[in-house]
């Protein structure tokens, strides 16, 4: 697309006028058309909160449910590992805001730099997700795949952990819903890992177009609403990180 | 005919606005603050309060992301109030689901 594509509209009398090549037809400027695409990414991001929020809900409940249980799985999570992740992310934040301004200011080589940093960072974060994952599995903490009470039942089976927090022994019911803890871990960062790979995807696609240079030439919507995409996920984290990792340590 | 990004498009829309990088490089700083602190905080035994405040400044971070990762700050008054009606329905489900367990779950809570 080159600065001064332009497509003209002259076949209907009164229908003369100019537009460049990424506005659509059907709005009367480049403004009004960002202004509604980023109204309707707002909107789904909306429905992405009630997504998550059901989530949240019921980490909430469950959590007031079997309080002894959570605890006790929230121990198992290094705070260490959780921390190096919410930095990551949220580094990850920061450049693509700084892509955001690359694309409103043209600056070609400093958005392809951005993009790349910010998937660069993204694909960080999901493996560290996945070395976390794979340290729970090699534990038994998987419920429904590979589950064992016994490091709840006697925590001392669990030295590292055990030297840190000397949980009491849980009976074996109560022991038992450490996988609703476990399962509510997975799920939510499952989910939100899910959202991790559809945004690391979709930076690689953006970065093949900003090679191209769709991006600087005043097409910015792309660029604006997918940053929106990614800093939601971010929230999520967030609010995640707290929750599954901070607030049981003196519990 | 000039083609310019929507954000500094004088003749259509003042709002639009381009923030600096200036004011996301100090976001960033804040939000690592306030990560480290809230991980400084869990390390103190404040008993309930260790959640209460682990979430007041989750909420805080969320706020600056919103407001000027997400341009929240300077945006439209449709977007601003499509936001916050967003998370006030959002809120209001949670208090609904939260009053029926409460009210239902006799002995568990």
């Amino acid at each position: 697309m080159s600065e001064t594509a332009s497509t003209t509209h002259g076949v209907l009398a009164g229908a003369q006028h100019e537009h460049p090549p990424y506005q659509r037809h059907h709005f009367s400027s480049v403004a009004q058309q960002f202004d509604a695409s980023n109204f309707a990414m707002w909107l789904f991001l909306l429905t992405e909160i009630m997504f998550f929020g059901g989530l949240f809900t019921s980490y909430l409940i469950m959590r007031n449910w079997y309080y002894p249980a959570f605890v006790a799985g929230s121990h198992q999570l290094s705070i260490f590992l959780g921390t190096t992740m919410t930095a990551v992310l949220i580094i990850s934040s920061f450049t693509m805001a700084m892509a955001v301004w690359c694309a409103e200011t043209g600056r070609k080589r400093d958005l392809i730099l951005s993009l790349s940093l910010t998937l660069l960072l993204g694909v960080v974060f999901l493996c560290l997700k996945g070395f976390e994952w794979h340290g729970e599995w090699v534990e038994y903490h998987v419920p429904g795949l590979r589950f064992s009470v016994e490091n709840f039942v006697n925590p001392a089976s669990d030295p590292q952990v055990f030297k840190e927090y000397h949980d009491k022994p849980l009976a074996t019911d109560m022991a038992e819903n450490v996988g609703q803890y476990f399962f509510l871990y997975f799920v939510m960062t499952g989910m939100h890992a899910l959202h991790m790979i559809i945004g690391v995807s979709v930076l690689t696609f953006m970065i093949l177009r900003a090679r191209a240079g769709d991006y600087t030439s005043g097409h910015v919507t792309f660029v604006e609403n997918f940053g929106l995409y990614w800093h939601f996920v971010d929230i999520v984290w967030i609010f995640l990180f707290p929750l599954l990792y901070l607030i049981s340590r003196h519990s | 005919m000039e083609l310019q990004s929507p954000r500094s498009d004088e003749t259509h829309g003042e709002h639009i606005h381009v923030v600096s990088p200036k004011v996301y490089l100090a976001i960033l700083v804040i939000l690592l603050i306030f990560t480290a602190t809230t991980v400084a905080v869990s390390y103190v035994d404040l008993g309930v309060f260790n959640a209460v405040v682990a979430l007041a400044i989750a909420c805080i971070k969320m706020m600056l992301v919103v407001l000027f990762f997400m341009h929240i700050k300077y945006s439209t008054k449709l977007t601003k109030l499509t936001v916050v009606s967003g998370v006030f329905i959002f809120f209001t489900l949670i208090s609904l689901t939260l009053a029926d367990y409460i009210s239902r779950a006799w002995g568990r809570w």
